[in-house]
């Protein structure tokens, strides 16, 4: 609705305005003669006729009163884009490079989610006002640079998709494992995230990295129930009941895995949904195919050097080559000094110390892992480590 | 149209520039215009050198703000949105630096 009416009024603010003037409206006519038929078409018209009211109306006074005449403010005809899609146009308005990528997410979580401001301050842990601000400070850029609302042409697509994954990714992540408070997961992002992949696959169906991006949260979502107890505590891959995995979203990730490796040249999301996938197939996790998910790591590391995927690919090593190996690994990237700060670093490096019977050390890891975390939940798991170590 | 302010922060003096990147900036507005863009002005500064700042009445030597890049030049373009300015803006040639895009306020400070 709102990307809809956005098209009419070319800010954000007005088209906001005006959906919610569309629900008021709407308070009062369904209580009156009924709901319609269609609730979402009737709010989606009122909003826009709303909006476009507001654009003539600023025309008017633009042209000077004393014409009187009513200028022909046509709607904006209908984009001739390859992707006509209102939704996708909102999210590559807010996932434009021109924006800071943390603003990237909060205005595609805000405008393209609904997700209230409290509530997207909440999950980048800063204040409400300031995290208002930010929403503001991106809007205005977005009317005062003229950021289009519109899906990138052809040549310009494949560098903002990426930008657009990018976003997605991060926005199921911090609804995946919630970086504060009490629950481990917050549903409303997570499913939104895997709804806006849905989409993006369905207008962009022969981009393989959107392939990837949608089977790897779709394996993620696959395991989502099996990452706490009953207790609400957090339990590691290797603990979780893989009978109660959604084999059908494996089923379909494994089927988006081989589009996205198949389709030309591998991407990152592609190699990475390919080791989820690896993992969601084993039968317990002594029989994962740790060689495979090794050499997987090899090539995601190359594509995407981040010292995050090096520390994934230490983990994987330890299961092809034993602990010793990945502690070396580690120990390199704790000089690196770019993981300084990454509570799954001491959290790895405690773990690995612990099966090679070093506990001393391991509890020493443990602490530094748990005063870097925020999470209640994993604050729990880890001090149960602590104690067990 | 919308307008922008397109400047251009270049580590090498004008003097300097090669002859190659020189004639690519006499061609710049012909090929903007390619793109459908159109160049309204544009300016190129003497060196940082040259420049004197004032504040308030106190009056001393050398740029406003210092930065590794300098100032070198500014243009001002037409484009339909963000997207038009920054593919026309990417057309401009810089040795060692870059570009950044601006837009303006919509008021007219040159006279017609």
């Amino acid at each position: 609705m709102l990307a809809a009416t956005v098209r009419v009024t070319r800010d954000l603010d007005e088209a906001e305005e005006a959906v919610q003037d569309a629900y008021l409206q709407a308070l009062k006519r369904w209580a009156a003669d009924g709901v319609p038929e269609r609730p979402g078409a009737w709010l989606t018209t009122v909003a826009r006729r709303t909006a476009l009211n507001g654009v003539r109306h600023r025309e008017v006074l633009r042209r000077k009163l004393p014409l009187l005449v009513e200028p022909a403010v046509a709607e904006p005809p209908e984009p001739a884009g390859p992707i006509p899609d209102d939704r996708l146009r909102l999210v590559f308005t807010c996932c434009h490079p021109a924006l800071a990528q943390e603003a990237q997410i909060a205005l595609t979580l805000r405008l393209v989610c609904g997700v209230a401001t409290a509530d997207i301050a909440h999950a980048f842990l800063v204040p409400e006002p300031t995290m208002a601000a930010r929403i503001t400070r991106a809007k205005k850029k977005i009317a005062a640079a003229r950021i289009p609302y519109a899906v990138p042409s052809a040549e310009e697509l494949p560098e903002r998709v990426s930008v657009v994954l990018t976003v997605l990714h991060l926005l199921y992540s911090a609804g995946h494992t919630a970086a504060s408070g009490n629950d481990l997961v917050r549903d409303e992002l997570t499913g939104r995230a895997l709804d806006l992949a849905r989409m993006l696959r369905t207008l962009l169906p022969a981009d393989t990295e959107v392939a990837g991006l949608l089977a790897l949260l779709l394996v993620h979502q696959a395991r989502r129930a099996t990452r706490t107890d009953d207790a609400g505590r957090l339990l590691r891959l290797e603990e979780q009941d893989r009978t109660r995995w959604d084999t059908a979203m494996v089923a379909e990730a494994d089927r988006l895995v081989v589009e996205a490796l198949t389709g030309g040249p591998p991407g990152r999301f592609g190699v990475q949904a390919a080791i989820a996938a690896l993992h969601a197939q084993a039968p317990g996790y002594a029989e994962t195919d740790w060689p495979q998910i090794l050499a997987l790591y090899d090539v995601l590391l190359r594509l995407w050097p981040s010292p995050v995927v090096a520390l994934n690919r230490a983990v994987a090593l330890a299961m092809v080559e034993g602990p010793e190996a990945a502690l070396a690994e580690i120990a390199r990237l704790e000089v690196g000094g770019r993981l300084a700060g990454y509570r799954y670093l001491p959290a790895a490096k405690a773990d690995l110390l612990h099966r090679l019977g070093r506990d001393a050390e391991a509890a020493e890891a443990y602490r530094a892992a748990l005063a870097l975390s925020d999470n209640a939940v994993e604050q729990e798991f880890l001090a149960a480590r602590l104690s067990g170590a | 149209m919308a307008q922008y302010a397109v400047l251009i922060y270049e580590r090498v003096a004008p003097e300097d520039l090669p002859k190659e990147i020189m004639d690519r900036h006499l061609g710049l507005p012909d090929r903007i215009g390619e793109l459908g863009g159109k160049v309204t002005a544009g300016l190129a500064l003497q060196p940082n050198e040259t420049a004197t700042a004032i504040r308030g009445d106190l009056v001393t030597d050398g740029p406003f703000v210092e930065t590794k890049e300098v100032l070198a030049g500014v243009y001002v373009l037409e484009a339909r949105d963000l997207d038009h300015a920054l593919a026309c803006a990417k057309l401009t040639p810089v040795v060692e630096g870059g570009v950044e895009v601006r837009p303006l306020v919509g008021f007219q400070v040159v006279p017609d």
